[in-house]
């Protein structure tokens, strides 16, 4: 087992390796001359081949590769044309509030989607098991900030205006300072995801209730609590765990139109920044940092499924 | 030789189902508006979707006017056109290409196999948004990129499931005996092969097409896909959200025609999924269920 993790940590490195140069190589596709580009048509030559050096752009591209990847192993990330400051700077406390999202809206929709997939696949056929499946159809099929704008129209200005619709704390003070201003965002994002989530622990389970060792345990006389609790969820989620990964990597993506939505001082409204002015370092930072989020948090969705299911192991070590 | 198609028998299946039945109506609908729209609307209203039709965020006329006082029906009955192309064309390239991909990965095996399969894990690694704004951080919002980008990260993700369906049959008998035969790989692939695995592909087919629409719609609502001042739905939801309170047309009808549209979309996706996974048909599989990120 411990070789077939591993394994899958070498892939997971060398995936990443990969996509660290997909990044770089984007960059290459910049029309024209970046430093034209930051200077503008009217800069001199002399002034474009002096920005060209300090930004190094005169060496070749492996160079320019190699001396980046180092950067960004080190920590530098480079310097944010936009701003002038280091990326990291930049970046420092927007992690953090985008993490407050993330991990919010990761508790919420796992622990709901669990719930529900699980209290559909228990009353499957019933009213409830229809509601629930035709919901979550419904909602599955939203685009997130169709989501979000509907969440505003509801709550925060028509029918029962409660929540701000943009984050109210001020440049600088951090966003769980007024934890209101979490909520729609929170859950914007938790409704994106649960759907999916739902829906594949209610088949998952589904299958699970209709096994022989559960019919078993209920035939032993168990209580129906332990039968569930005990037996058959612990069975249904190592298959769940991929798909819930699956999911919050997808948050990773989602929270940028959330946060632009919402006007949320996270790294997805930084990215939007980034790309309309063309702030490269910022953009390869940014998109290197939700690459790696998605790999880490795939990566660990396949140990938990190699670890709670011995089957699994033929399947990954493909 | 020729293997029987399951295409007419499942598509039937799938219409069948009630939820296919409201997803087509809700489709059409959204369908008809994007289509006939930028015709009936100056017609109807008198305006068109860039001239001065009243003040700013003015309540005259039927759903009242914009931030540069553009007449707001118009320009939403203008604004799903350009939307239902891109997504339409990427949604077909993300197909084709995918679906060849994956074809040939999972029949040849070994080495090609490995390298394309490799190949997707890393365009995998990026949520599709996220790749999508590294394109056009780099080019720009130009239309084909739009649909480039996104078809391109549909690839990968219609590869696997066509790579698995493919895998499924290659070693069935009537495929066993089209290589006896020395038939050339490309027309094993093209008639032996993707005929039998056209249930996955539709699922597939449906599922990019709903992700697609929500993926331009995205972008143009980030002021990065389809730009001013063409009539947009995503566009129009920035341009407008401001006024929400004041003048909330402008945003509500773009955001019900996307609601709607993507949910038709979704409920035939649905049916076909649910159509494919009940038949007898050992190649078709589980896709809708996965979520596909």
């Amino acid at each position: 087992m411990f070789r077939l993790i591993l394994r899958r940590l070498a892939i997971s490195v060398a995936v990443l390796w990969l996509v660290s140069l997909l990044v770089f190589v984007a960059t290459l596709l910049l029309p024209g001359d970046p430093a034209r580009a930051i200077l503008g048509q009217q800069a001199t030559p002399e002034r474009i081949a002096a920005l060209n050096e300090q930004l190094g752009l005169d060496a070749p591209v492996w160079q320019r590769y190699l001396d980046w990847l180092g950067g960004v192993l080190t920590g530098d990330l480079g310097t944010s044309a936009a701003s002038q400051g280091p990326v990291t700077e930049l970046l420092g406390g927007r992690i953090g509030a985008s993490l407050v999202l993330l991990v919010g809206a990761a508790v919420i929709s796992t622990a709901g989607g669990l719930a529900l997939g699980t209290w559909s696949a228990l009353r499957r056929g019933r009213a409830v098991d229809h509601t629930v499946s035709g919901i979550s159809l419904v909602v599955a099929a939203l685009p997130e900030f169709v989501i979000g704008v509907a969440l505003i129209v509801v709550l925060s200005t028509t029918v029962l205006p409660v929540f701000p619709s943009v984050t109210l704390a001020p440049p600088g003070e951090p966003v769980w300072s007024q934890p209101i201003q979490l909520v729609l965002p929170i859950l914007t994002l938790t409704l994106v995801v649960t759907p999916y989530i739902t829906r594949m622990m209610r088949a998952t389970m589904s299958e699970v209730l209709d096994s022989g060792y559960i019919e078993m345990a209920r035939l032993k006389g168990l209580p129906e609590r332990v039968v569930i609790t005990r037996h058959a969820v612990p069975h249904a989620i190592g298959p769940v765990a991929q798909v819930v990964a699956i999911q919050l990597a997808w948050l990773a993506g989602g929270v940028v139109v959330v946060e632009f939505l919402f006007r949320y001082p996270g790294i997805g409204q930084a990215l939007i920044d980034a790309v309309n002015n063309r702030d490269v370092a910022v953009v390869q930072a940014i998109t290197l940092l939700i690459a790696g989020v998605y790999i880490v948090v795939n990566l660990i969705a396949d140990i938990v499924g190699i670890m709670t299911n011995p089957k699994l192991r033929a399947e990954v070590s493909r | 030789m020729t293997a029987t198609t399951t295409r007419p028998t499942l598509l039937r299946r799938a219409l069948a189902l009630p939820q296919a039945k409201i997803g087509l109506a809700l489709t059409t609908v959204v369908v008809a508006v994007a289509l006939l729209g930028p015709w009936v609307g100056p017609w109807l209203t008198g305006h068109d979707t860039t001239g001065f039709a009243g003040k700013p965020f003015q309540s005259g006329g039927i759903a009242g006017t914009d931030g540069l006082g553009r007449d707001v029906l118009t320009r939403f009955l203008a604004g799903g056109l350009t939307l239902l192309i891109y997504a339409v064309l990427a949604t077909a390239l993300g197909l084709v290409l995918g679906a060849a991909l994956g074809m040939v990965a999972g029949y040849s095996g070994g080495r090609l196999d490995s390298l394309i399969m490799r190949g997707s894990d890393v365009l995998l690694s990026f949520p599709q948004l996220v790749f999508a704004l590294l394109a056009i951080a780099m080019i720009g919002p130009e239309g084909w990129l739009l649909v480039l980008v996104i078809g391109i990260t549909h690839a990968p993700r219609v590869a696997r499931v066509a790579r698995q369906s493919t895998v499924a049959v290659k070693d069935a008998d009537f495929i066993r005996a089209a290589r006896m035969y020395a038939l050339p790989r490309r027309r094993i692939l093209l008639r032996e092969v993707l005929p039998n695995i056209t249930g996955p592909l539709m699922v597939e087919l449906g599922l990019r097409l709903t992700y697609s629409i929500g993926y331009v719609a995205s972008l143009s609502f980030l002021g990065l896909g389809i730009q001013p001042p063409t009539a947009d739905w995503g566009l129009m939801i920035n341009e407008n959200r401001i006024a929400l309170v004041v003048e909330p047309w402008g945003v509500l009808l773009p955001v019900l025609a996307i609601a709607v549209l993507t949910v038709g979309t979704n409920l035939i996706t649905d049916s076909l999924a649910s159509a494919a996974a009940r038949s007898s048909d050992a190649t078709t599989s589980h896709t809708a269920k996965e979520a596909s990120a």
